[in-house]
């Protein structure tokens, strides 16, 4: 006869182990009989789609979003197949992925790292995505990557410009498409040098937050490579709608270039008050007084208007491009949504090619083989021409385009002109690059969850 | 020397926004005893009340121009605006041009109208609530007005340029003695300090020196016997509460051209305006308009390097320093009445 001794001790312990167990996140728990976190089993998979949707990057994020469910009509077999039919790897049938049916659940990142974190995990832990992409902030990227590897799926960023996404803040589950500060001062540099000679004098206005930073400390060491002079580097608020207080001390700084370290919102504000101001009316030190804008993109072009004309920066891509890759895509969306996609629609729809091809080749839609069918990747055919997910930082390797705002534009969407197809050779650098890290950046080891 | 120049001007130009939001926001607090925390989105409207306009003028009719394709390759479709088709390229130009000006007619009755709606359809029914309770049901109201914007304008700034003759900026230095380009000012900039000024000059007289503005400020000074002596108190109260909107649309249909408006613009400048409002003394109309042109001032100059450098991040923190401050030392504001918020 056995018998069975409880104490009031031991029941209080029993359950405190119990409670911590359900208490723990089901991120950490869930099927655990599984060889990797949300290992789909039925007929479909699902993908996870991080994007703003409110906040003031809801435009950008909107765009993004008609790209990625674009992607998964095509990897579902669905419409004419976009730029699937000039992809170079062929693993896609256009029957899914490995026969399952691709579906999709959103996000809304608001452009806040805690809200894109809040909605990452909720579509990983309630909606069992296998994948996240989409994103229009490096400071929601970082945050969202650093939670999917610790959480064990794949991170696809969206537009994430920050040398830190692939650089310090490197995750072995996360992957950039898009390119970075580094690679736009490398692109930007030689063209300013060319256009606006060796002999000038650099002011900087910069975004004080991790993106700001990592542009201006790209873009000056690159101009002053060339043999330009920083005159003067002055963070403003991420918050300020109004830059004029920042702008008027460049009048006397004895500067003949104003290079705004801005982005969104900021970008078109700062941009917008630099030319009333007549700042490009200027004649400094025997020279025209000239405006930077090292990151460009359609969205924020079209909200400066008339203000980018003749102004010159970078891309990743764009939708005036003449390769098979780009042309592909830009019917497949012009045709169902009526415009031409965006820069950050293109890397968010490569992404998701790319993600959904990796499963493929590997066979498994284990985080680990996909990632290692992701490291050193070389494709062509997305619309960037040769690619390089390189393996040592999961940064993708390409041409970079230089822009510039065109003098007349003929619609709404070309306001902006492509100057220069910089080479993937001029834009690269070694993976511990002082900007990047250095040798102590790690990728880290790869995460399956479960 | 000229750098303190600069940024006095460009004080005053910001602290003209200021001025005309907190300008409003003092009137409804001083007249309504509301705190109304929509007042920012009425400042928001009134900007997209130019970007309707511009978009009006510029409905166009569409010809297919054969010798040009679009991004698909198709023949490119022109569009002409109806405007320039009816009264001559020139003149219609010229109508699309002067937008925002113009947008100052447009605005006041549609603000106006919005005013009306606002403190009849909702407010009036919290005016015997407590103050946290408005300013949760104003907060609201804001954040619905600005989704609604956002519904039918996106969320993407939209530019709205001024003139063309008003494009630009004028040479301060040279009247002054400076060498030329030193001291430059933007010509929009300067039209908006002088309206504002027109506009607070507007307003007070009409307060001063009109029979109507006569009751307002009686019964703002004691609104129980202004009842008792059979004026119909609350009907002017309204009445000043669409022309406290119509302040504050007028503020943001003029600051169009100085930064592309977009959906949350409103919510920018609504805490700065409330704190405008509290140095300048809650339901004082001269403290707002004073408080407002020196926070405009103060936030300028802590914007210079060399302020910077000594006090990092003091641009970020000056205004809510100064709220502080005067919170501790003068809770009632520069110019708030006696016993205001001192209780």
């Amino acid at each position: 006869m056995s018998k069975t001794t409880m104490t009031r001790r031991g029941v209080l312990k029993t359950g405190a182990v119990a409670g911590a167990g359900v208490a723990l996140p089901t991120i950490f728990t869930a099927s655990s009989a599984a060889a990797y976190t949300n290992e789909p089993t039925g007929s479909t998979v699902k993908f996870g789609f991080n994007v703003p949707q409110t906040g003031p990057y809801a435009d950008e994020g909107m765009d993004e979003l008609r790209a990625q469910e674009l992607a998964i009509e095509h990897i579902n077999g669905m419409g004419d197949g976009g730029a699937l039919n000039t992809f170079s790897s062929k693993a896609l049938g256009g029957d899914g992925v490995l026969g399952k049916k691709v579906e999709f659940v959103t996000g809304d990142t608001q452009t806040k790292s805690d809200a894109a974190r809040a909605s990452a995990k909720s579509m990983i832990e309630k909606d069992g995505v296998v994948m996240i992409n989409g994103g229009s902030s490096s400071g929601v990227a970082v945050a969202v990557q650093g939670l999917c590897q610790e959480a064990g799926i794949i991170f696809m960023a969206g537009l994430t410009h920050s040398n830190d996404t692939t650089g310090k803040d490197r995750k072995a589950n996360g992957f950039r498409h898009f390119f970075n500060a580094y690679m736009s001062a490398a692109a930007l540099a030689p063209v300013l040098a060319k256009e606006y000679g060796t002999d000038r004098r650099a002011y900087h206005l910069t975004a004080d937050y991790t993106w700001g930073w990592t542009q201006q400390e790209s873009i000056a060491a690159a101009t002053e490579a060339m043999g330009w002079e920083t005159v003067n580097n002055v963070l403003t608020p991420l918050s300020a709608t109004d830059f004029s207080s920042y702008i008027a001390p460049v009048l006397n700084s004895g500067a003949d270039v104003l290079v705004l370290n801005h982005y969104g919102g900021n970008m078109v504000n700062s941009l917008t008050n630099a030319i009333q101001f007549g700042l490009r009316d200027k004649m400094v030190n025997g020279k025209q007084f000239e405006i930077v804008v090292p990151l460009y993109s359609e969205l924020m072009a079209a909200g400066a208007g008339e203000n980018i004309k003749g102004v010159y920066g970078s891309m990743n891509w764009n939708w005036q491009l003449q390769d098979e890759g780009t042309k592909a895509f830009v019917q497949s969306f012009g045709k169902k949504y009526g415009r031409p996609p965006s820069n950050s629609a293109q890397t968010c729809y490569a992404q998701t090619l790319l993600y959904a091809d990796a499963v493929a080749r590997a066979g498994s839609f284990n985080p680990c083989a996909v990632a290692e069918a992701l490291e050193g990747f070389e494709f062509d055919g997305l619309g960037n021409g040769p690619t390089l997910y390189r393996a040592d930082d999961h940064q993708c390797f390409k041409d970079v385009l230089v822009m510039k705002g065109r003098d007349n534009p003929t619609t709404e969407y070309d306001t902006l002109e492509v100057v220069e197809k910089t080479p993937v050779a001029q834009v690269t650098y070694a993976p511990d690059h002082a900007m990047f890290g250095g040798a102590e950046a790690s990728l880290g080891t790869c995460n399956p969850g479960a | 020397m000229d750098a303190i120049i600069l940024q006095i001007l460009n004080g005053l130009d910001k602290g003209s926004a200021y001025a005309l939001i907190a300008l409003g926001l003092t009137l409804i607090f001083g007249t309504l005893g509301v705190v109304n925390f929509a007042h920012g989105a009425l400042f928001m409207i009134g900007a997209f009340c130019a970007v309707t306009l511009s978009k009006i003028l510029t409905i166009s009719f569409e010809t297919i121009d054969p010798t040009q394709k679009d991004f698909l390759g198709n023949p490119l479709v022109v569009k002409t605006p109806y405007v320039e088709a009816w009264f001559g390229p020139e003149f219609g130009a010229g109508l699309i041009d002067w937008a925002v000006p113009l947008s100052i007619l447009f605005s006041i009755p549609i603000m106006i109208g919005i005013g009306f709606i606002m403190e009849r359809g909702l407010i009036k029914h919290f005016y015997k609530r407590e103050h946290a309770d408005q300013i949760l049901v104003t907060f609201g109201l804001a954040i619905v007005l600005q989704e609604v914007v956002k519904y039918f304008f996106g969320a993407n700034p939209i530019p709205t340029g001024a003139p063309d003759a008003l494009t630009g900026a004028f040479d301060f230095g040279t009247l002054l003695g400076f060498d030329p380009n030193t001291v430059i000012y933007p010509y929009w900039r300067l039209v908006y300090f002088f309206f504002a000024a027109a506009v607070i000059g507007g307003v007070f007289a009409f307060l001063q020196f009109t029979t109507f503005g006569m009751v307002v400020r009686a019964g703002m000074a004691d609104r129980e016997t202004v009842g008792l002596l059979g004026i119909n108190i609350d009907r002017r109260f309204t009445i000043m509460f669409g022309i406290a909107a119509a302040v504050a649309g007028l503020a943001g249909v003029m600051y169009a051209p100085i930064n592309s408006p977009n959906y949350h613009m409103g919510m920018d400048f609504l805490v700065l305006s409330f704190v405008v409002v509290v140095v300048g003394g809650m339901g004082s109309l001269p403290g707002a308009v004073a408080a407002g042109f020196l926070l405009g001032v103060l936030e300028s100059f802590a914007s210079m390097n060399e302020v910077k450098s000594l006090l990092p991040g003091i641009d970020q923190i000056i205004i809510y320093l100064v709220a502080i401050i005067i919170l501790l030392t003068r809770p009632r504001g520069l110019m708030g009445r006696k016993g205001v918020m001192e209780e």
